[in-house]
């Protein structure tokens, strides 16, 4: 299959069930907004080495904010029920909580798991917090120097899916890193969906383990990596000289698969030579999203 | 076909009708409805001798009936009630929603005292005045309303939010005298003015005024700032109806914590002139 000439291979992408919470994040100025959000997303790519993945939505108008205020919404995503809420205690104590003129409300509140993120943030009132319900919804009002910092007393935590991505393989590293781009200008704001890595891209895709040592959890993809075309078991096609992957999480398979078919059709551009994606065997992940598939328009199989 | 009631002989003294909550009509038809026990004064009636009857109850316990008259001196209506709905057109009598623990109950005129009395769920809105102890708790008891939302277009009487522990009582026109007297926690929101002595006796909760107050001594000035849940507790009472401004939205606020004769960790917010 060609699109603007560009090879999309017969593979799939292999992506894995995590568990999401959406935070909104609202502030006096889209500024302290995003001050907050990035600090939060912040050394949040892989669930590998950070414990969790975070990333920004969208940007939301005021009108779309529970306190009238612009903000953003993030989706933050680990593997397991357990640590997601430890993780957003950590994180929204020391980048929101600390952030001036920020609150922040669960995106998520007709989901029935519920994480008592706020409830716990709570302590830090030292006894002079004070909680106000809003209709059904319980919120904490924290005194800090600034004044308050207002929390959703919980918030929801549902499935979702990490993981989802796709390669461009380009002819050097400009047009790769072009294609990347625009791959993600394309996916900007999709809802449902974050790109947990820096701009959205990665370029050190890694493989499961190591050939070497046998603590590392993740090593270099070295299939993929050009510099290795001649030493290793090469991927590569010829004439592709660099490789850069584009990482999706998001809310459901659906979310994914869309952002994905936006963002390959951006990513085929001069200079690209072929689009292929990472996965397992399809051995480790139960979310299997096909290239081929997505591209015309068919939906992949629901996850086992 | 829900339930409609028409006063067709106000009565003379008060009628008490605990009945008229949508759990215990449920199900019933008009004539049924009609011979349903109520006291007038101080001798058994039944609700047909004072009330034309049409239609078929809802099933179930979240039916919704309509009443239409002068009801000033019929009281408990909605008494207790769990959910479901009732619509007065006209005015009604003491203890409307007393100890309700959810539905909804609209007065398109005015009620009399003891609205929601104790209530712990569901929301009473009365488009027109209220009397005195809106949410209070009843006399001997030490706890008033323990969640809900009351809704009060126009004025209300003394003691509004007595002794109340959670939920709001939100006020669009003037309260009375001591407002928030003795409340626990909760919120009172009151978009016109507060009458003498608002939050006498007060441990935690908030009471929320647009208009200049003169406090008790027992209350201590912290600062003026924009407290941010008020901006989601007034967007809520503009969707419920009330005339709430932008710049009541957005402004700023004085904090007075009080009543230091109790617990101290109530506050007092005054829109900032």
């Amino acid at each position: 299959m060609l699109l603007n000439g560009v090879l999309i291979e017969d593979t799939f992408a292999e992506a894995f069930t995590m568990r999401v919470a959406r935070l909104l994040i609202t502030a006096r100025t889209p500024r302290w907004a995003k001050e907050a959000a990035l600090k939060l997303t912040g050394f949040a790519t892989s669930v590998i080495g950070c414990k969790c993945e975070a990333g920004i939505e969208r940007e939301l108008a005021a009108d779309d904010t529970p306190d009238g205020r612009p903000g953003l919404s993030v989706l933050f995503l680990t593997m397991d029920k357990e640590s997601l809420p430890q993780r957003l205690i950590e994180r929204i104590g020391q980048t929101v909580l600390t952030c001036p003129t920020t609150a922040c409300f669960d995106g998520l509140p007709d989901v029935p798991d519920r994480l008592p993120v706020g409830k716990a943030l709570r302590a830090f009132g030292d006894g002079f917090q004070a909680s106000k319900v809003v209709g059904d919804r319980r919120y904490w009002r924290i005194p800090v120097m600034e004044g308050e910092f207002l929390i959703e007393e919980t918030f929801g935590m549902q499935k979702g899916v990490g993981g989802g991505n796709f390669l461009i393989l380009a002819a050097d590293a400009d047009a790769a890193l072009a294609a990347a781009e625009a791959a993600v200008e394309a996916m900007s704001g999709h809802p449902g969906v974050v790109l947990p890595f820096p701009g959205g891209v990665v370029r050190s895709g890694s493989k499961v383990g190591s050939k070497r040592y046998k603590k590392m959890v993740a090593t270099t993809n070295d299939a993929f990596s050009p510099t290795l075309r001649a030493v290793t078991e090469s991927q590569l096609p010829e004439g592709v000289n660099s490789v850069l992957e584009i990482v999706l999480d998001g809310t459901d398979g659906a979310a994914i698969e869309s952002a994905m078919r936006l963002g390959i059709r951006a990513a085929c551009r001069p200079g690209v030579k072929a689009i292929s994606a990472g996965n397992f065997g399809g051995k480790l992940g139960p979310h299997h999203f096909h290239l081929r598939r997505i591209l015309n328009g068919a939906s992949a199989p629901p996850a086992a | 076909m829900s339930l409609a009631f028409t006063l067709r002989t106000p009565p003379t003294v008060p009628l008490e009708a605990e009945v008229l909550t949508p759990a215990r009509l449920a199900g019933l038809s008009a004539p049924e409805v009609a011979k349903l026990s109520v006291v007038h004064g101080n001798e058994r009636a039944d609700l047909g001798e004072f009330f034309q009857v049409q239609g078929t109850a809802d099933g179930g316990g979240a039916g919704e009936f309509r009443l239409t008259g002068d009801l000033s001196r019929v009281k408990h209506v909605g008494a207790g009630m769990a959910d479901g709905r009732i619509v007065i057109h006209g005015s009604v009598g003491m203890h409307l929603g007393a100890e309700m623990t959810g539905g909804e109950i609209i007065v398109e005129g005015d009620a009399a005292d003891w609205v929601g009395p104790e209530m712990t769920g569901g929301r009473i809105v009365i488009k027109g005045n209220a009397g005195h102890m809106v949410g209070a708790a009843s006399r001997g008891s030490a706890v008033g309303v323990r969640g809900g939302e009351i809704v009060v277009f126009g004025n209300t009487g003394n003691e509004a939010g007595h002794g109340m522990r959670r939920g709001l009582v939100a006020i669009g026109g003037d309260a009375g005298d001591f407002a928030g007297v003795s409340m626990l926690a909760g919120t009172i929101v009151v978009l016109g003015s507060l009458g003498w002595r608002a939050g006498a006796g007060m441990r935690r909760g908030s009471i929320v005024t647009m208009h200049p107050v003169e406090l008790l001594p027992t209350f201590s000035y912290a600062c003026t700032y924009a407290p941010l849940y008020l901006r989601l507790l007034l967007a809520r009472l503009r969707r419920l109806g009330l005339p709430v401004a932008d710049a009541q939205v957005s402004g700023r606020y004085q904090r007075w914590s009080g009543d230091a004769v109790e617990l101290n960790k109530g506050e007092v917010l005054i829109l900032e002139a």
